[in-house]
Protein backbone atom coordinates (compact mmCIF):
# COMPACT_ATOMS: atom_id res chain seq x y z
CA UNK A 1 0.00 0.00 0.00
CA UNK A 2 1.77 3.12 -1.11
CA UNK A 3 0.86 6.76 -1.49
CA UNK A 4 2.32 8.61 -4.42
CA UNK A 5 1.57 12.29 -4.25
CA UNK A 6 0.62 14.08 -7.41
CA UNK A 7 3.67 16.29 -7.75
CA UNK A 8 6.03 13.35 -7.20
CA UNK A 9 6.07 12.38 -10.84
CA UNK A 10 9.51 10.96 -11.53
CA UNK A 11 9.16 7.83 -13.63
CA UNK A 12 5.56 8.27 -14.72
CA UNK A 13 4.73 8.05 -18.41
CA UNK A 14 4.29 11.30 -20.30
CA UNK A 15 4.39 12.59 -23.83
CA UNK A 16 7.34 14.10 -25.64
CA UNK A 17 9.00 17.19 -24.25
CA UNK A 18 7.66 20.35 -25.85
CA UNK A 19 10.67 22.60 -26.05
CA UNK A 20 8.79 25.79 -26.94
CA UNK A 21 9.28 28.60 -24.45
CA UNK A 22 7.46 31.72 -23.40
CA UNK A 23 8.96 34.95 -22.17
CA UNK A 24 8.10 35.54 -18.56
CA UNK A 25 5.23 38.00 -18.17
CA UNK A 26 5.67 40.87 -15.76
CA UNK A 27 3.16 39.42 -13.34
CA UNK A 28 5.11 36.15 -13.23
CA UNK A 29 8.31 37.99 -12.42
CA UNK A 30 6.40 39.82 -9.74
CA UNK A 31 5.29 36.52 -8.16
CA UNK A 32 8.90 35.40 -8.13
CA UNK A 33 9.97 38.66 -6.51
CA UNK A 34 7.21 38.55 -3.90
CA UNK A 35 8.25 35.07 -2.83
CA UNK A 36 11.93 36.00 -2.68
CA UNK A 37 11.30 39.17 -0.72
CA UNK A 38 9.01 37.47 1.81
CA UNK A 39 11.59 34.71 2.28
CA UNK A 40 14.51 36.90 3.32
CA UNK A 41 16.14 35.87 6.61
CA UNK A 42 15.05 39.17 8.16
CA UNK A 43 11.41 38.52 7.35
CA UNK A 44 10.88 34.75 7.16
CA UNK A 45 7.23 35.29 6.25
CA UNK A 46 7.42 32.44 3.77
CA UNK A 47 10.03 29.79 3.04
CA UNK A 48 10.73 27.89 -0.16
CA UNK A 49 9.79 24.72 1.68
CA UNK A 50 6.43 26.14 2.74
CA UNK A 51 5.84 27.32 -0.82
CA UNK A 52 6.56 23.86 -2.18
CA UNK A 53 4.37 22.21 0.43
CA UNK A 54 1.58 24.62 -0.38
CA UNK A 55 1.88 23.82 -4.07
CA UNK A 56 1.75 20.10 -3.32
CA UNK A 57 -1.39 20.66 -1.29
CA UNK A 58 -3.23 22.39 -4.13
CA UNK A 59 -4.41 18.96 -5.23
CA UNK A 60 -4.13 17.08 -8.51
CA UNK A 61 -6.76 18.92 -10.57
CA UNK A 62 -5.68 22.41 -9.63
CA UNK A 63 -2.01 21.49 -9.90
CA UNK A 64 -2.44 20.47 -13.52
CA UNK A 65 -4.73 23.32 -14.54
CA UNK A 66 -2.60 26.13 -13.20
CA UNK A 67 0.60 27.33 -14.78
CA UNK A 68 3.85 27.35 -12.83
CA UNK A 69 3.57 30.85 -11.38
CA UNK A 70 -0.16 30.50 -10.86
CA UNK A 71 0.74 27.63 -8.54
CA UNK A 72 3.33 29.79 -6.81
CA UNK A 73 1.00 32.68 -6.09
CA UNK A 74 -1.82 30.35 -5.02
CA UNK A 75 0.43 28.62 -2.53
CA UNK A 76 2.10 31.78 -1.28
CA UNK A 77 -1.22 33.51 -0.74
CA UNK A 78 -2.64 30.55 1.17
CA UNK A 79 0.37 30.54 3.46
CA UNK A 80 0.17 34.27 4.08
CA UNK A 81 -3.49 33.81 4.99
CA UNK A 82 -2.68 30.89 7.31
CA UNK A 83 -0.15 32.98 9.14
CA UNK A 84 -2.27 36.10 9.26
CA UNK A 85 0.23 38.18 7.33
CA UNK A 86 -2.76 39.22 5.29
CA UNK A 87 -6.38 38.51 6.08
CA UNK A 88 -9.06 37.06 3.84
CA UNK A 89 -11.01 40.29 4.16
CA UNK A 90 -8.07 42.47 3.17
CA UNK A 91 -7.41 40.26 0.19
CA UNK A 92 -11.05 40.26 -0.86
CA UNK A 93 -11.18 44.03 -0.76
CA UNK A 94 -7.89 44.49 -2.55
CA UNK A 95 -8.62 41.93 -5.26
CA UNK A 96 -11.95 43.60 -6.00
CA UNK A 97 -10.20 46.96 -6.16
CA UNK A 98 -7.51 45.70 -8.54
CA UNK A 99 -10.03 44.02 -10.77
CA UNK A 100 -12.19 47.12 -10.92
CA UNK A 101 -9.20 49.30 -11.67
CA UNK A 102 -7.96 47.04 -14.45
CA UNK A 103 -11.40 46.68 -15.97
CA UNK A 104 -11.77 50.43 -16.03
CA UNK A 105 -8.29 50.84 -17.52
CA UNK A 106 -9.06 48.30 -20.20
CA UNK A 107 -12.33 50.01 -21.04
CA UNK A 108 -10.73 53.43 -21.26
CA UNK A 109 -7.94 52.05 -23.43
CA UNK A 110 -10.20 50.50 -26.03
CA UNK B 1 31.50 18.50 5.82
CA UNK B 2 29.66 17.26 8.88
CA UNK B 3 30.39 13.84 10.34
CA UNK B 4 27.25 11.94 9.38
CA UNK B 5 26.45 8.31 9.69
CA UNK B 6 27.39 7.35 6.11
CA UNK B 7 30.55 7.74 4.10
CA UNK B 8 31.49 7.63 0.41
CA UNK B 9 31.31 4.08 -0.84
CA UNK B 10 28.74 2.91 1.72
CA UNK B 11 25.88 0.84 0.36
CA UNK B 12 22.59 2.25 1.54
CA UNK B 13 18.94 1.52 0.94
CA UNK B 14 16.18 4.13 0.80
CA UNK B 15 13.44 3.58 3.36
CA UNK B 16 10.36 1.96 1.99
CA UNK B 17 7.95 4.40 3.58
CA UNK B 18 5.14 6.30 1.87
CA UNK B 19 3.85 9.01 4.16
CA UNK B 20 1.71 11.90 3.03
CA UNK B 21 3.07 15.34 3.70
CA UNK B 22 6.09 17.16 2.36
CA UNK B 23 8.79 14.64 1.49
CA UNK B 24 11.86 15.31 -0.63
CA UNK B 25 12.74 11.67 -1.28
CA UNK B 26 11.14 10.81 -4.62
CA UNK B 27 8.65 7.96 -4.72
CA UNK B 28 10.50 6.16 -7.49
CA UNK B 29 13.66 5.54 -5.44
CA UNK B 30 12.09 4.26 -2.24
CA UNK B 31 13.32 0.80 -1.36
CA UNK B 32 16.22 1.05 -3.83
CA UNK B 33 19.83 0.37 -2.88
CA UNK B 34 22.67 2.60 -3.98
CA UNK B 35 26.12 3.85 -3.13
CA UNK B 36 26.93 7.00 -1.21
CA UNK B 37 29.01 9.39 -3.33
CA UNK B 38 29.52 12.11 -0.79
CA UNK B 39 28.02 13.92 2.13
CA UNK B 40 26.88 17.26 0.75
CA UNK B 41 26.59 19.05 4.06
CA UNK B 42 23.85 19.18 6.66
CA UNK B 43 20.71 21.26 6.40
CA UNK B 44 17.54 21.92 8.36
CA UNK B 45 14.93 19.26 7.71
CA UNK B 46 12.73 20.39 4.79
CA UNK B 47 9.88 18.21 6.12
CA UNK B 48 9.78 20.49 9.14
CA UNK B 49 10.52 23.77 7.37
CA UNK B 50 7.54 23.06 5.14
CA UNK B 51 5.23 23.45 8.11
CA UNK B 52 6.81 26.59 9.48
CA UNK B 53 9.07 24.92 12.02
CA UNK B 54 12.80 25.49 12.16
CA UNK B 55 13.89 22.04 11.01
CA UNK B 56 16.68 21.83 13.57
CA UNK B 57 18.92 20.02 14.21
CA UNK B 58 20.43 19.93 10.73
CA UNK B 59 20.34 16.58 8.98
CA UNK B 60 23.22 15.29 6.83
CA UNK B 61 22.43 15.19 3.12
CA UNK B 62 23.98 12.51 0.91
CA UNK B 63 24.43 12.25 -2.82
CA UNK B 64 23.55 8.62 -3.50
CA UNK B 65 24.14 6.91 -6.83
CA UNK B 66 21.82 4.18 -8.11
CA UNK B 67 22.15 1.99 -11.18
CA UNK B 68 19.25 2.83 -13.46
CA UNK B 69 18.83 -0.86 -14.21
CA UNK B 70 18.13 -1.39 -10.50
CA UNK B 71 15.71 1.51 -10.17
CA UNK B 72 13.57 0.84 -13.24
CA UNK B 73 12.22 -2.50 -14.26
CA UNK B 74 13.26 -2.94 -17.89
CA UNK B 75 15.47 0.17 -18.04
CA UNK B 76 16.23 0.75 -21.69
CA UNK B 77 19.87 1.77 -21.71
CA UNK B 78 23.41 0.64 -20.95
CA UNK B 79 24.07 -1.05 -17.63
CA UNK B 80 26.46 1.67 -16.53
CA UNK B 81 23.82 4.44 -16.57
CA UNK B 82 23.15 5.88 -13.12
CA UNK B 83 20.97 8.34 -11.32
CA UNK B 84 22.24 10.42 -8.42
CA UNK B 85 19.76 11.73 -5.89
CA UNK B 86 20.22 13.97 -2.86
CA UNK B 87 18.77 12.13 0.13
CA UNK B 88 18.58 13.07 3.79
CA UNK B 89 20.11 10.71 6.32
CA UNK B 90 16.84 9.74 7.99
CA UNK B 91 15.62 8.30 4.69
CA UNK B 92 18.58 5.91 4.43
CA UNK B 93 19.39 2.59 6.03
CA UNK B 94 22.53 0.50 5.67
CA UNK B 95 22.31 -2.12 2.90
CA UNK B 96 24.37 -5.19 2.14
CA UNK C 1 1.09 21.65 -19.00
CA UNK C 2 -1.18 24.65 -19.02
CA UNK C 3 0.23 27.95 -20.14
CA UNK C 4 -0.75 31.25 -18.73
CA UNK C 5 -0.07 32.77 -22.06
CA UNK C 6 -1.71 36.11 -22.49
CA UNK C 7 -0.46 37.08 -25.88
CA UNK C 8 -3.65 36.35 -27.78
CA UNK C 9 -4.73 39.59 -29.33
CA UNK C 10 -8.08 40.24 -30.85
CA UNK C 11 -7.54 43.93 -31.19
CA UNK C 12 -5.35 45.88 -33.52
CA UNK C 13 -1.80 46.47 -32.37
CA UNK C 14 -1.72 49.80 -34.07
CA UNK C 15 -4.27 51.31 -31.69
CA UNK C 16 -2.65 53.92 -29.46
CA UNK C 17 -3.06 52.08 -26.17
CA UNK C 18 -1.68 53.98 -23.24
CA UNK C 19 1.07 51.91 -21.64
CA UNK C 20 -0.19 49.91 -18.72
CA UNK C 21 2.59 49.57 -16.20
CA UNK C 22 0.84 46.92 -14.18
CA UNK C 23 -0.29 44.46 -16.77
CA UNK C 24 1.26 43.05 -19.87
CA UNK C 25 -1.86 42.24 -21.70
CA UNK C 26 -5.55 41.50 -21.56
CA UNK C 27 -7.43 39.43 -20.53
CA UNK C 28 -6.25 39.24 -16.99
CA UNK C 29 -6.62 36.09 -14.94
CA UNK C 30 -7.60 35.53 -11.32
CA UNK C 31 -4.04 34.80 -10.35
CA UNK C 32 -2.79 37.97 -12.01
CA UNK C 33 -5.27 39.91 -9.90
CA UNK C 34 -4.20 37.95 -6.83
CA UNK C 35 -0.55 38.72 -7.53
CA UNK C 36 -1.21 42.43 -7.85
CA UNK C 37 -3.35 42.41 -4.73
CA UNK C 38 -0.73 40.63 -2.65
CA UNK C 39 2.00 42.95 -3.93
CA UNK C 40 -0.01 46.03 -3.04
CA UNK C 41 -0.98 44.67 0.37
CA UNK C 42 2.55 43.83 1.43
CA UNK C 43 3.72 47.26 0.32
CA UNK C 44 0.85 49.03 2.10
CA UNK C 45 1.59 47.10 5.26
CA UNK C 46 5.21 48.16 5.13
CA UNK C 47 6.41 44.58 4.83
CA UNK C 48 8.49 45.65 1.87
CA UNK C 49 8.76 48.56 -0.50
CA UNK C 50 7.87 48.78 -4.16
CA UNK C 51 11.56 49.51 -4.80
CA UNK C 52 12.58 46.26 -3.19
CA UNK C 53 10.22 44.26 -5.35
CA UNK C 54 11.46 46.10 -8.40
CA UNK C 55 15.08 45.47 -7.43
CA UNK C 56 14.39 41.78 -7.01
CA UNK C 57 12.84 41.62 -10.49
CA UNK C 58 15.86 43.44 -11.91
CA UNK C 59 18.17 41.04 -10.13
CA UNK C 60 16.54 38.04 -11.75
CA UNK C 61 16.45 39.82 -15.11
CA UNK C 62 20.21 40.25 -14.82
CA UNK C 63 20.78 36.54 -14.37
CA UNK C 64 21.02 34.78 -17.67
CA UNK C 65 22.95 31.92 -19.25
CA UNK C 66 25.83 34.19 -20.28
CA UNK C 67 26.99 34.26 -16.66
CA UNK C 68 27.24 30.50 -16.47
CA UNK C 69 28.85 30.44 -19.91
CA UNK C 70 31.54 32.82 -18.70
CA UNK C 71 32.27 30.52 -15.77
CA UNK C 72 32.35 27.40 -17.94
CA UNK C 73 34.57 29.04 -20.56
CA UNK C 74 37.10 29.87 -17.87
CA UNK C 75 37.13 26.24 -16.71
CA UNK C 76 38.00 25.24 -20.25
CA UNK C 77 41.12 27.41 -20.40
CA UNK C 78 42.23 27.21 -16.76
CA UNK C 79 42.44 23.75 -15.16
CA UNK C 80 43.10 25.22 -11.70
CA UNK C 81 39.97 27.33 -12.01
CA UNK C 82 38.05 24.24 -13.04
CA UNK C 83 39.27 22.47 -9.92
CA UNK C 84 38.07 25.39 -7.82
CA UNK C 85 34.68 25.36 -9.56
CA UNK C 86 34.30 21.66 -8.88
CA UNK C 87 35.18 22.27 -5.25
CA UNK C 88 33.07 25.37 -4.57
CA UNK C 89 31.01 27.11 -7.23
CA UNK C 90 30.10 30.06 -4.99
CA UNK C 91 33.71 30.98 -4.33
CA UNK C 92 34.80 30.41 -7.92
CA UNK C 93 31.90 32.45 -9.28
CA UNK C 94 32.74 35.27 -6.89
CA UNK C 95 36.26 35.36 -8.35
CA UNK C 96 34.73 36.47 -11.64
CA UNK C 97 32.26 38.86 -10.10
CA UNK C 98 29.19 36.62 -9.91
CA UNK C 99 27.39 36.42 -6.56
CA UNK C 100 25.26 33.29 -6.60
CA UNK C 101 23.55 34.03 -3.30
CA UNK C 102 22.73 31.61 -0.52
CA UNK C 103 21.67 28.46 -2.30
CA UNK C 104 24.62 26.18 -3.05
CA UNK C 105 25.28 25.17 -6.65
CA UNK C 106 27.34 22.13 -7.51
CA UNK C 107 29.20 21.78 -10.80
CA UNK C 108 29.22 18.40 -12.51
CA UNK C 109 31.62 17.79 -15.33
CA UNK C 110 30.92 16.03 -18.60
CA UNK C 111 33.84 13.86 -19.67
CA UNK C 112 34.59 11.26 -22.33
CA UNK C 113 33.04 8.70 -20.01
CA UNK C 114 30.11 10.50 -18.42
CA UNK C 115 27.33 12.72 -19.71
CA UNK C 116 25.35 14.48 -17.00
CA UNK C 117 21.79 15.76 -17.18
CA UNK C 118 19.87 17.59 -14.46
CA UNK C 119 16.20 17.48 -13.52
CA UNK C 120 14.08 18.30 -10.49
CA UNK C 121 11.26 15.75 -10.46
CA UNK C 122 9.55 17.18 -7.38
CA UNK C 123 9.29 20.81 -8.42
CA UNK C 124 11.73 22.68 -10.71
CA UNK C 125 14.87 23.55 -8.79
CA UNK C 126 17.36 25.18 -11.12
CA UNK C 127 20.64 27.14 -10.78
CA UNK C 128 18.85 30.43 -11.47
CA UNK C 129 21.43 32.70 -9.99
CA UNK C 130 23.99 31.44 -12.49
CA UNK C 131 21.93 30.87 -15.64
CA UNK C 132 18.65 32.73 -15.11
CA UNK C 133 15.09 31.46 -14.91
CA UNK C 134 14.34 28.00 -16.28
CA UNK C 135 12.61 27.35 -19.59
CA UNK C 136 9.06 25.99 -19.59
CA UNK C 137 10.13 22.55 -20.70
CA UNK C 138 12.36 22.08 -17.65
CA UNK C 139 9.27 22.57 -15.47
CA UNK C 140 7.00 20.40 -17.60
CA UNK C 141 5.43 17.13 -16.63
CA UNK C 142 7.09 15.38 -19.55
CA UNK C 143 10.60 16.45 -18.59
CA UNK C 144 10.18 15.88 -14.89
CA UNK C 145 8.58 12.46 -15.32
CA UNK C 146 10.65 10.97 -18.11
CA UNK C 147 14.19 12.27 -17.70
CA UNK C 148 14.84 10.06 -14.68
CA UNK C 149 13.46 6.94 -16.31
CA UNK C 150 14.45 7.32 -19.98
CA UNK C 151 17.11 10.01 -20.15
CA UNK C 152 18.54 8.85 -23.49
CA UNK C 153 15.14 9.14 -25.16
CA UNK C 154 14.64 12.61 -23.70
CA UNK C 155 18.10 13.63 -24.87
CA UNK C 156 17.27 12.37 -28.37
CA UNK C 157 14.27 14.69 -28.35
CA UNK C 158 16.74 17.52 -27.87
CA UNK C 159 18.81 16.17 -30.74
CA UNK C 160 21.44 14.68 -28.46
CA UNK C 161 22.76 11.18 -28.98
CA UNK C 162 25.05 9.72 -26.33
CA UNK C 163 27.08 6.64 -27.30
CA UNK C 164 26.42 3.44 -25.39
CA UNK C 165 29.91 3.42 -23.95
CA UNK C 166 29.34 6.78 -22.27
CA UNK C 167 27.46 6.69 -18.98
CA UNK C 168 24.40 8.89 -18.80
CA UNK C 169 24.16 10.17 -15.26
CA UNK C 170 20.93 11.86 -14.21
CA UNK C 171 20.89 14.19 -11.21
CA UNK C 172 17.58 14.75 -9.46
CA UNK C 173 18.02 17.92 -7.42
CA UNK C 174 15.70 17.05 -4.59
CA UNK C 175 17.27 19.04 -1.80
CA UNK C 176 19.05 22.32 -1.28
CA UNK C 177 21.70 21.78 -3.94
CA UNK C 178 21.29 23.07 -7.46
CA UNK C 179 23.38 21.71 -10.31
CA UNK C 180 25.19 23.14 -13.29
CA UNK C 181 26.68 20.87 -15.92
CA UNK C 182 30.13 21.76 -17.23
CA UNK C 183 29.82 20.66 -20.86
CA UNK C 184 32.90 19.23 -22.54
CA UNK C 185 35.01 21.56 -24.62
CA UNK C 186 34.38 20.84 -28.30
CA UNK C 187 37.16 19.89 -30.70
CA UNK C 188 38.48 22.54 -33.04
CA UNK C 189 38.56 25.32 -30.43
CA UNK C 190 42.28 25.33 -29.69
CA UNK C 191 43.54 28.83 -29.06
CA UNK C 192 40.08 30.38 -28.75
CA UNK C 193 39.75 33.09 -26.14
CA UNK C 194 37.21 32.84 -23.31
CA UNK C 195 34.71 35.22 -24.86
CA UNK C 196 34.61 33.21 -28.07
CA UNK C 197 34.41 29.93 -26.17
CA UNK C 198 31.49 31.28 -24.14
CA UNK C 199 29.47 31.61 -27.36
CA UNK C 200 29.49 27.82 -27.62
CA UNK C 201 28.13 27.31 -24.12
CA UNK C 202 24.35 27.32 -24.23
CA UNK C 203 21.85 27.18 -21.41
CA UNK C 204 20.77 23.75 -22.61
CA UNK C 205 24.34 22.47 -22.41
CA UNK C 206 24.53 23.61 -18.78
CA UNK C 207 21.36 21.67 -17.97
CA UNK C 208 22.81 18.73 -19.84
CA UNK C 209 20.21 18.15 -22.55
CA UNK C 210 22.72 19.07 -25.25
CA UNK C 211 26.48 19.27 -25.53
CA UNK C 212 28.10 22.65 -26.09
CA UNK C 213 27.89 23.94 -29.65
CA UNK C 214 30.66 23.08 -32.08
CA UNK C 215 32.67 25.67 -34.01
CA UNK C 216 30.64 24.74 -37.11
CA UNK C 217 27.44 25.79 -35.32
CA UNK C 218 28.34 29.47 -34.93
Amino acid sequence: MTIRRHHDMGGLDAGSVDSSEHDYAMWEKRVDAIVKVLSTPERKLLSTDELRRGIEELGPGVYDELSYYERWISSATNILLEKGTITVDELATKMAEVEARWTKDRESAS
Amino acid sequence: MSAGRYHPGDRVRVREAFPPGHVRTPYFVRGCAGEVQECAGAYPNPEELAYGRDGKPDIPLYRVSFLQSEVWHGYDGPGADTIVIDIYEHWLEPAQ
Amino acid sequence: MSHDHTHDHDHDHDDAHPYQPDIEDFPFSERMVMTQAVAELIIEKGICSADELRAQIELMDSREPGLGAKLVAKTWVDPDYKARVLEDVAAAAAEIGIDIGEIPIKAIENTDDVHNVVVCTLCSCYPRMLIGLPPDWYKSRAYRSRTVKEPRKVLEEFGTHIADDVEVRVHDSTADLRYIVLPARPKGTEGWDEAKLAELITRDSMVGVTPAKSPEDI
